[in-house]
């Protein structure tokens, strides 16, 4: 064994001259607006405009500015955020008229040049600033029965299931919860009493999984007058969800799947 | 500073029960089925008195009433009849059903939605079935062919 000699290796192996250097490598700061509905219950009887101009940089999301808002502008600021990387669901909002996660929004893809508005997701009973009421979401939710529903005794290995059963419900697994989808449905502004697309997707996700075996109740449940035939097909869902999930191709499957099952 | 009453606890949010009725799906297979029916329907139709023969110069009463005198036509014409208005009745009524948000208001517009339906369905039958295409004391130069037999 030989003692090392050498001497360690610089950070950088290239040291540019500062002439060539500058500032290429930082990042570009923009001054922006936020135009933000804000509504304090124990004071308004209904949203108000308020506007707040930030500093921010092209790394930003709009979740960020949110932050930079409350935590130096405006502490009463209040919205929902947990994981802030796209995964928890909580932060859905309606940035500039389109149901988004404020975490997977970045300002550069955002017009800086005129206001970013942001508002509380639509069609739930709004509580506070961003903060709405998820009951009415989740009781849809837990009406379509999200677990496994299966008979007889419990198996001593893994259900296994083939990669093409598995491929049959694969897009609708994504789904986080957000209610960036139902939110966004004219159908489900209304009234609040259709099922909503997050339900449906949630219901996909059983219906066609090949170990489940509660997908009959499961479509007799959405073949009800609040269930899948009250879907428009708007694609107001598919185009606000934040995973990528076609949703409005999984509602079309579920209703074909109530026609086979019917006729 | 004043004391603020402490809010109601929320009422919590009722869903409407279960109906465990089939209608609305029939009603969307409906509308499928009947606006596909519908396209062929229309399109015979608009072909028929459009553009066979003389096109639109040749309807008059005659025309009307020599179609009416077939049982061929009285049937399209009573399937389009029966399936554009419940066809564009149902389509009224989701409409209706999207966008009024209060109850009564729901109510009311159905309510007149449904006898308008009615109103034109039973007339438009009537008219087809007991249609007279050579009505008695006319002007002969305007009726069908067949009725100066």
């Amino acid at each position: 064994m030989s003692t090392d000699t050498t001497p360690a290796e610089p950070a950088s192996k290239i040291d540019l001259p500062d002439h060539v250097a500058g500032d290429a490598g930082s990042i570009p700061s923009f001054d922006c607006t936020f135009r933000i509905a804000r509504f304090d219950p124990e004071q308004d009887s209904e949203p108000h405009w308020e506007e707040y101009n930030v500093t921010m940089y092209g790394t930003d999301r709009v979740l960020d500015a949110l932050h930079k808002i409350k935590w130096e502008i405006d502490g009463s600021l209040s919205f929902r955020r947990s994981c802030a990387h796209g995964v928890c669901g909580s932060d859905a909002m309606r940035i500039n008229g389109r149901n988004r996660l404020a975490c997977k929004t970045l300002l550069k893809d955002l017009d800086t040049s005129k206001p970013i508005i942001v508002e509380a997701i639509k069609g739930l009973p709004l509580e506070k600033d961003m903060i709405v009421d998820m009951e009415p979401f989740f009781q849809s939710y837990r009406e379509i029965m999200p677990f496994l529903i299966t008979s007889g005794h419990e198996p001593t290995r893994e259900r296994l299931q083939s990669a093409e059963q598995r491929q049959a419900f694969d897009d609708t697994t994504k789904c986080i919860l957000c209610a960036a989808c139902t939110s966004s449905c004219p159908v489900f502004w209304t009234d609040g009493q259709y099922f909503g697309p997050a339900a449906i997707v949630n219901a996909h996700r059983f219906i066609f999984d090949s170990r489940d075996e509660g997908g009959d109740m499961r479509l007799e449940v959405l073949n009800d007058k609040e269930g899948v035939w009250r879907c428009r097909t708007t694609f107001n869902c598919t185009e606000a969800c934040p995973r990528g999930i076609e949703v409005t191709k999984a509602i079309a499957e579920v209703k074909q799947a109530i026609l086979q099952r019917a006729f | 500073m004043s004391t603020t009453s402490i809010p109601a606890p929320r009422t919590g949010y009722s869903r409407h029960k279960s109906t465990r009725s089939k209608f609305e799906m029939f009603a969307w297979l409906f509308m499928r089925i009947s606006g596909v029916v519908l396209v062929i329907l229309i399109f015979g139709h608009l072909f028929v008195n459009l553009w066979v023969g003389d096109g639109v110069q040749a309807i008059d009463f005659g025309f009307v009433a020599g179609k009416w005198a077939s049982p061929f036509w009285q049937i399209w014409d009573l399937l389009m009849l029966w399936l554009a208005m419940l066809h564009g009745t149902n389509g009224l009524r989701t409409i209706i059903m999207d966008y009024s948000e209060k109850p009564s208001t729901r109510m009311a517009l159905q309510v007149i939605l449904y006898i308008a339906a009615v109103i034109v369905i039973v007339l438009g039958t009537l008219v087809i079935f007991t249609f007279d295409p050579c009505p008695a004391g006319a002007d002969p130069s305007v009726l069908a062919e067949f009725c100066k037999a």
